[in-house]
């Protein structure tokens, strides 16, 4: 394959280990990343459903976004959140103390720009101030954007720089009890603050992308390697690659954005309209309103759904999706195998008239017609701990 | 019996005018876990360097190339009905399918054992 880049890629604070650990690397996002170590994408799968997976996400970008006097409360954070509300359809300013929202950046069609995660703090030292975690490949142009919305009322300090660990699975918070006990408590969706650990001040989010149970923990850099290691000491715990890390999140039904999502595609085409809150509904407030609950009112062309093929051949991105007439309406946007389920899975969109679970499909595989039909997503139930 | 190796990573092991074809341990290895196979079905004719089967792994499909040109006279139905012997023994057990030489010259041009070992230390 041929490298036409010049540019040198990034590396994150746990390369060495990854090196160390004998990983297979490539380039992510603009980043050398592992895609596996030396059991391979199957094992490391299974492991983490059924033990606990440590994956590298420092790629990713964390970020905060602060005005410049922290405290005062809700008031404090009503001003914060205005500033990003400007940009994504959910209710910020609503969130608790403590809570984290998955929702989408739009551009000013509705497209999505990027998904990501919004946290309010949960200490009132920290009112104020939100944690924004955006997508490796499009960090750049995200955060360009939330720092114009934000203007001269609030600074954006990326912490990209950091390492951001991810434990996934059953045994992840058996795993975290004994080294960062303080993050046991937090629920699904939920993240904060821990001071003074052995790996300086950490951020631990109870959320992942696998649909495990599990933590996303900010690690100041100079320790993400002895943090990791720490981690790795426990037997419950191996490393995991992107390539299982996109098999889990493929049976967890969650988008990879640029696959599943993008650009072209609405939070109501996306299956996403959950993100969109009644508050910004009735107020229709954010980018490209107009269409979007125009789209929630109408209904959209086609959407996103799971596809399971019957058969065993896996079904790639960018397979045609015919009716059992063989008229072509759709196309998949990610598949593979699941090692879970033990069989192909995919996700795709489809006219709307044949996304209802349990409606045949055909998809055009190497020029056959295979068996597939309409699947409720996820494939492989949550395990999130509410 | 005499085994050559192809660029593209497969082997073929020839006794009299008929080759056992299959992918070497080296991409096995590079393919990581193998969850498809389609192979070709007996009868078919084979051209050399052209598509003959697919194989998948978790990430991704990838064409296995007939090493010669020929008629196939049997399939492997074992690794359809368990990819995962493709991974546990490549050059054994997981081979692919038998293929009856149209012209064994067309073997000249394949590398041996230690040839492939060359070129493998290479990629």
């Amino acid at each position: 394959m041929a490298d036409v880049s010049t540019t040198p890629l990034k590396t994150t604070p746990l390369h060495g280990l990854h090196t160390r650990l004998g990983a297979r690397m490539a380039e992510f996002g603009g980043y050398d990343m592992p895609i596996q170590y030396a059991e391979g994408i199957m094992a490391e799968h299974t492991w983490t459903r059924s033990h606990a997976g440590l994956f590298d996400v420092s790629h990713m970008g964390p970020s905060f976004l602060s005005l410049p006097q922290l405290g005062g409360g809700d008031e404090a954070h009503r001003k914060v959140a205005a500033l990003v509300e400007m940009l994504v359809p959910s209710d910020i300013a609503g969130l608790a103390p403590g809570k984290v929202q998955l929702t989408v950046l739009l551009d000013e069609n509705g497209g999505i720009v990027d998904d990501l995660m919004i946290g309010r703090p949960s200490g009132e030292d920290e009112q104020g101030s939100l944690y924004i975690v955006v997508n490796a490949g499009t960090k750049e142009n995200d955060f360009a954007q939330i720092a114009k919305a934000a203007g001269a009322e609030a600074q954006l300090c990326r912490a990209d720089d950091r390492a951001l660990v991810a434990i996934q699975g059953p045994e992840a918070e058996a795993v975290i009890a004994g080294i960062l006990p303080d993050a046991v408590p937090l629920t699904f969706m939920t993240f904060r603050r821990i001071k003074d650990t052995p790996f300086g001040n950490v951020i631990a989010t109870r959320c992942g992308y696998t649909g495990e149970d599990g933590f996303e923990i900010l690690v100041p850099a100079e320790h993400g390697a002895a943090f990791a290691n720490r981690l790795l000491e426990d037997s419950r715990v191996k490393p995991v690659g992107l390539g299982a890390r996109d098999s889990l999140r493929l049976e967890g039904g969650m988008c990879l954005y640029g696959h599943d999502i993008d650009i072209s595609k609405t939070p109501v085409a996306a299956s996403l309209s959950w993100m969109i809150s009644k508050a910004r509904r009735e107020r229709g407030d954010f980018p490209g309103a107009d269409r979007i609950l125009r789209e929630l009112r109408e209904g959209v062309p086609s959407k996103r759904v799971g596809i399971r093929p019957l058969g065993r051949a896996p079904a790639r991105e960018g397979t045609e999706v015919q009716n059992t007439d063989g008229e072509t309406i759709g196309v998949v946007t990610s598949g593979g195998y699941g090692p879970t389920v033990n069989g192909p899975v995919a996700q795709g969109y489809v006219d709307t008239t044949y996304a209802k679970a349990g409606t045949p499909l055909k998809l055009i595989v190497r020029g056959k017609a295979l068996d597939a039909e309409v699947a409720t997503l996820p494939f492989v139930p949550a395990k999130y701990k509410r | 019996m005499t085994t050559y190796y192809t660029n593209e990573h497969e082997w073929i092991s020839v006794d009299g005018d008929v080759g056992t074809v299959g992918i070497t341990k080296f991409a096995a290895e590079k393919l990581g876990d193998v969850v498809f196979v389609e192979l070709p079905d007996v009868g078919k004719s084979v051209q050399k360097e052209a598509d003959m089967a697919v194989v998948e792994s978790v990430k991704a499909a990838s064409d296995v190339y007939a090493p010669v040109t020929g008629e196939v006279t049997a399939a492997n139905a074992a690794i359809v009905d368990e990819p995962a012997k493709v991974n546990a023994d490549p050059e054994g057990g997981g081979w692919f399918v038998k293929i009856r030489l149209a012209d064994k010259g067309q073997l000249t041009g394949l590398m041996d054992k230690a040839a492939y070992d060359a070129f493998c230390a290479n990629q």
